[in-house]
């Protein structure tokens, strides 16, 4: 049986964290998941828990009344877990950047309670899903200098 | 000797791979439906791999003990229960008396299992989801056990020897209208237990998260994973022994059991993929009022000679 993070590149479960999104990230990620895309052809399958995630997808711009509860999810995931800041907002916060109720981007947000979180960025307004594959790919390749960190 | 079956030939390894193997020809089927092209072979092998070296949260308001102990033993009991079949279709000689009652009682401590790591955990979700699994089995359990009484009154024994020598004497039991009735029977209270679709209320993604997994990750998950896997080996087994004359491993006799194997898993995805989910009120009606009048009139018309 292929062990260890091995394994992990090929069977990841996302977990879709929504902080106040307009939803057309939301949609976008749903497209990822219909059959015209397919993404269990590489293990990657949604799931209803956050205590079974590898990655949490985030959209949205974090406000102020999202920050505890993103923080708290992140904690609650068993690590390794991978962040995906999703979308423009997600990502620098787009036009809300100098909103009153805009907490910071989701990096800052996570870096926050761990500094050594993995974050993802995959921008556009919406991005499209095969942006958000070459992000998963991307995220696979760091995985790869942690397995060589380790040796 | 008996390490040996437990752990390795009939037991542990081969029932795993085997297992997982028969959860990805699930998965590719469901895909094949949907128009998807489906995952790869090794799949389930990677995400049983990757749960391992994940780490294991356990949630301040679980009861650690039981939280951890529960998808261990389920493990074990499934196991147990696959290699007890396997012995016995190996060598019939290996029967003891009741030990069909034995083999039932095992099957259903995963499930039980399941309710109990489920309340230990804490999580309101996980307790919705235990006291579902809990209604179901009480539900599968009635319809499961008449189905199983009609072949042990036309052996007239309880042994899982005799029943497969009686087979191997008169024919197997499924060529007659009760046996086929209850078969039916006995294939849909199997995949109420494996949680397939039509019946995975227990779990319920779209409504309870995960529902009684939802607080289980890492190892522990990977155990129930582990578990469901050797539950989809053992149930088409189950159903083979007591009805189509088991599994022969010797020359052509290899190729008939997988064919047998292959047609119950078909099913079982079948029915998966063209149902959608029921309700619990709906299941536990469906399961005592349909299938246990169903399984009623197999064993009248059993005690009729049909």
């Amino acid at each position: 049986m292929p062990l260890g993070l091995n394994s992990l590149k090929k069977s990841i479960w996302v977990y879709h964290v929504a902080c106040s999104p307009c939803n057309n990230c939301d949609i976008e990620i749903l497209d990822l998941l219909t059959p015209r895309f397919d993404v269990e052809r590489f293990g990657i399958v949604l799931v209803g828990s956050v205590r079974h995630a590898d990655a949490l997808l985030v959209t949205g711009m974090v406000n102020r009344q999202i920050k505890p509860r993103l923080q708290q999810l992140y904690l609650q995931a068993a690590k390794p877990c991978v962040v995906f800041a999703i979308g423009s907002c997600a990502v620098n916060g787009n036009f809300f950047r100098r909103s009153y109720n805009m907490a910071g981007p989701v990096d800052r947000v996570i870096k926050e309670v761990d500094p050594n979180a993995i974050i993802v960025y995959v921008p556009g307004c919406p991005p499209k899903p095969e942006s958000m594959i070459s992000g998963v790919v991307k995220a696979i390749g760091f995985l790869d200098n942690l397995k060589a960190k380790k040796k | 000797m008996a390490i040996f079956y437990y752990l390795i030939f009939p037991g542990f390894l081969f029932t795993v791979i085997v297992g997982l193997l028969t959860a990805w020809f699930d998965r590719k089927v469901t895909a094949r439906v949907q128009w998807r092209k489906g995952p790869p072979i090794l799949q389930n092998f990677y995400d049983v791999g990757k749960l391992l070296i994940k780490e294991v949260p356990i949630p301040e308001t679980a009861n650690k003990t039981i939280f951890l102990l529960a998808p261990a033993i389920a493990l074990a009991a499934a196991t147990l229960s696959a290699s007890m079949l396997g012995v016995i279709n190996m060598n019939w000689n290996y029967t003891f008396v009741g030990d069909l009652i034995v083999l039932w009682y095992i099957m259903s401590i995963p499930s039980i299992m399941i309710v109990v790591g489920a309340s230990a955990s804490g999580n309101p979700m996980s307790s919705v989801g235990a006291s579902r699994e809990m209604n179901q089995l009480i539900g599968y359990e009635l319809p499961l056990v008449i189905a199983i009484s009609t072949v042990v009154f036309k052996v007239g024994s309880l042994g899982l020897g005799d029943i497969l020598a009686y087979q191997a004497n008169n024919g197997p039991i499924l060529y007659s209208i009760s046996g086929v009735i209850s078969c039916i029977v006995i294939l849909i209270c199997l995949q109420a237990k494996l949680g397939l679709v039509p019946f995975d209320i227990p779990e319920a993604e779209t409504e309870l998260g995960a529902g009684a997994f939802m607080e289980y990750s890492g190892a522990a998950l990977g155990a129930f994973k582990l578990t469901k896997a050797i539950l989809l080996y053992t149930s088409p087994i189950f159903i083979i022994t007591l009805f189509w004359g088991g599994i022969q491993i010797k020359g052509l006799g290899i190729l008939w059991a997988i064919l047998k194997y292959i047609l119950f898993i078909a099913l079982f995805t079948l029915i998966r993929n063209t149902n959608p989910r029921l309700r619990i009120d709906q299941s536990v009606r469906f399961f005592w009022v349909t299938m246990t009048i169903l399984a009623i009139i197999a064993l009248i018309l059993m005690s009729l000679g049909y």
